[in-house]
């Protein structure tokens, strides 16, 4: 993020990339997943569209969040979904989420030397039909988590998240598994907190709920300021 | 042979090879090369010299002149267009033996990319030998500069029945790297029958690492393991010498990205392993028993934990014998610092 108060004079060089905002939630729960994102595409201190969600359905069983450098996020998922087909013609089935995490890994490291500037987090159904979540960084390096956060606003809802959903730092709690209609309340009352501490999310949020019937989406409205 | 396979000495193909989709990347310069020239006179990147189309992974490497270009000159013939004209034919038709210029490396390219985040770094990591075989221990948090961006990841991590590494630098080079050599490993155990030796594994991961000194690559890892076959194992589990390590087949090898290889005892990589190294030298010997050996690895890497500020979590503990390699329960060490917590204080009642 670009720094947006005088420091003297400073050299300015093309850089290929910018930072337009977004945050990305993921949470895997027994027989369920959730991916939700914001839909505020920003740059510096412009709104540039309230309408641009970052969750992209990759299968029936798998949707993508991606938030950071929106033009690498248009141009990975257009290689995933091209690696996709190319998967499902030569082997007759789609991939796995497991399958598609392990590819997205080499394919980000493919450019380590000029990475994607995109924070992605898969979620989906496994093999057994449990909710998977796997979590990367921008050259690769990834694994399964229960939940997790990417984006502008990550570092204020993942402590909650491990409060909540992880049941971290709490003394004498009944660790109650997460049903989904518990889990859907708490990415929206997330969400509209963090819309209220970060200027880059906001205008509307978009759930994508992936179970064995299917990936069904619902779309709540957020603070437009 | 393997190694010459993956430093890439075989020539690469005229054409690219179709059958192999995995190992080409999606860039539109792809096009650029095959119809000798394509919109823009100049290369838009150039590829590590591949083994028949399979490289260890075709890494995509930017050229300095488009980062540091002007947008409003791009495209536009300038006089070092000449030069790089020829360097692409060359490119096109490698087997012409009039014009030959050193394969291309990627240390000298380019500056990188001015990157707008960070990646992950910071750790304790251990791994020494003693008579009942190697243990190997890390902790289990992944930082980000201040934060933690994963307080629950792999550091130690297999690489066959009978090795593992430990990982330190950064996690996505880590990963990457030690599941390319996981491959290549297996590889070599179906090419030869027979698995390759830690010390083998070891100088292979550090030639395939050699072409990209120079860079930000970073990866500090030490590889343990067990050599040898399983039928000896009864011979070298009776503890006839307690002082004898030659006589086992334990080999623990540090490798790094800069190049170093060294083969050794014990070792300790990472932000927290000053802290580590003054418990292991304190407290490791070679007759230590099981019990002894997996009490002073966690010991040594809470230490580093409790004072070093990128070190924390849990503790994963790897115990690599004969029989192959077994994983310790994680351990929080949360738990532990209470529990310290608790004998300081009984300390002090007893003490009044």
């Amino acid at each position: 993020m670009k720094e947006y108060h005088y420091t003297g004079p400073v050299e300015h060089k093309f850089s290929p990339y910018a930072f337009n905002g977004g945050t990305v939630l993921a949470v895997a729960g027994e027989d369920f997943a959730l991916v939700a994102s914001d839909t505020r595409l920003s740059e510096g201190y412009s709104i540039h569209s309230r309408d641009s969600p970052k969750c992209y359905k990759l299968t029936d069983t798998t949707v993508i969040g991606c938030s950071g450098f929106h033009g690498d996020c248009l141009t990975l998922t257009k290689i995933i979904e091209a690696r996709l087909k190319m998967y499902k013609h030569s082997n007759n089935k789609n991939m796995t989420s497991g399958a598609i995490a392990a590819m997205l890994s080499t394919i980000l490291y493919g450019r380590r030397f000029f990475p994607y500037y995109v924070y992605n987090i898969i979620g989906g159904l496994d093999e057994e039909g449990r909710g998977a979540v796997y979590s990367f960084d921008p050259v690769g390096s990834y694994q399964r988590d229960t939940y997790k956060a990417g984006g502008s606003a990550s570092a204020m809802l993942q402590p909650l998240l491990d409060n909540q959903i992880g049941f971290k730092n709490m003394e004498n709690v009944e660790q109650v598994p997460l049903s989904l209609e518990k889990a859907v309340q708490l990415v929206k009352d997330v969400f509209i907190s963090a819309a209220e501490r970060d200027v880059y999310t906001g205008d509307a949020l978009k759930i994508c709920i992936i179970t064995k019937e299917g990936v069904r989406e619902e779309i709540v409205p957020l603070r437009k300021d | 042979m393997a190694l010459q396979d993956v430093c890439g000495l075989h020539n690469p193909p005229l054409f690219p090879q179709w059958t192999a989709p995995l190992s080409r990347s999606f860039m539109p310069e792809d096009s650029t090369h095959l119809s000798g020239g394509g919109i823009h006179g100049e290369a838009f990147s150039t590829r590590l010299p591949g083994r028949g189309g399979l490289s260890p992974l075709e890494f995509y490497m930017p050229i300095a002149e488009y980062l540091t270009e002007s947008p409003i000159n791009f495209g536009q013939t300038s006089l070092s267009s000449a030069l790089t004209k020829l360097l692409e034919i060359d490119h096109l038709y490698p087997s012409l033996p009039s014009i030959s210029l050193p394969p291309p490396t990627p240390c000298p390219i380019s500056p990188s990319v001015p990157l707008p985040f960070t990646l992950s770094h910071g750790t304790t990591t251990l791994g020494f030998a003693f008579q009942g075989g190697v243990i190997a221990a890390a902790d289990t948090r992944s930082s980000c500069s201040g934060l933690v961006a994963c307080p629950a990841s792999p550091k130690v991590l297999p690489i066959h029945s009978h090795l593992v590494g430990t990982t330190s630098g950064t996690s996505a080079d880590c990963a990457l790297w030690k599941r390319i050599l996981s491959r290549e490993l297996r590889l070599y155990q179906l090419r030869h029958r027979r698995r390759l030796s830690t010390g083998g594994a070891a100088k292979l991961l550090s030639h395939m690492l050699h072409p990209f000194k120079g860079t930000e690559l970073c990866v500090a890892a030490t590889l343990c393991g067990w050599d040898g076959d399983e039928e000896k194992h009864d011979v070298a589990s009776t503890p006839q010498h307690a002082n004898a390590p030659t006589n086992q087949m334990t080999a623990i090898i540090y490798v790094c990205s800069d190049g170093l290889r060294l083969q050794g005892e014990l070792f300790s990589v990472g932000s927290g392993s000053p802290y580590a190294y003054s418990i292991l030298d304190s407290s490791v010997y070679w007759g230590m028993s099981v019990q002894e050996a997996t009490a002073v690895a966690r010991e040594a890497v809470y230490r580093a934990t409790y004072r070093d500020a990128y070190s924390g979590n849990n503790v994963d503990l790897y115990h690599v014998t004969a029989k192959g390699w077994r994983r310790r329960e994680r351990e929080n060490l949360k738990e532990e610092y209470y529990r310290e917590k608790e004998r300081e204080r009984k300390r002090r009642v007893i003490a009044y």
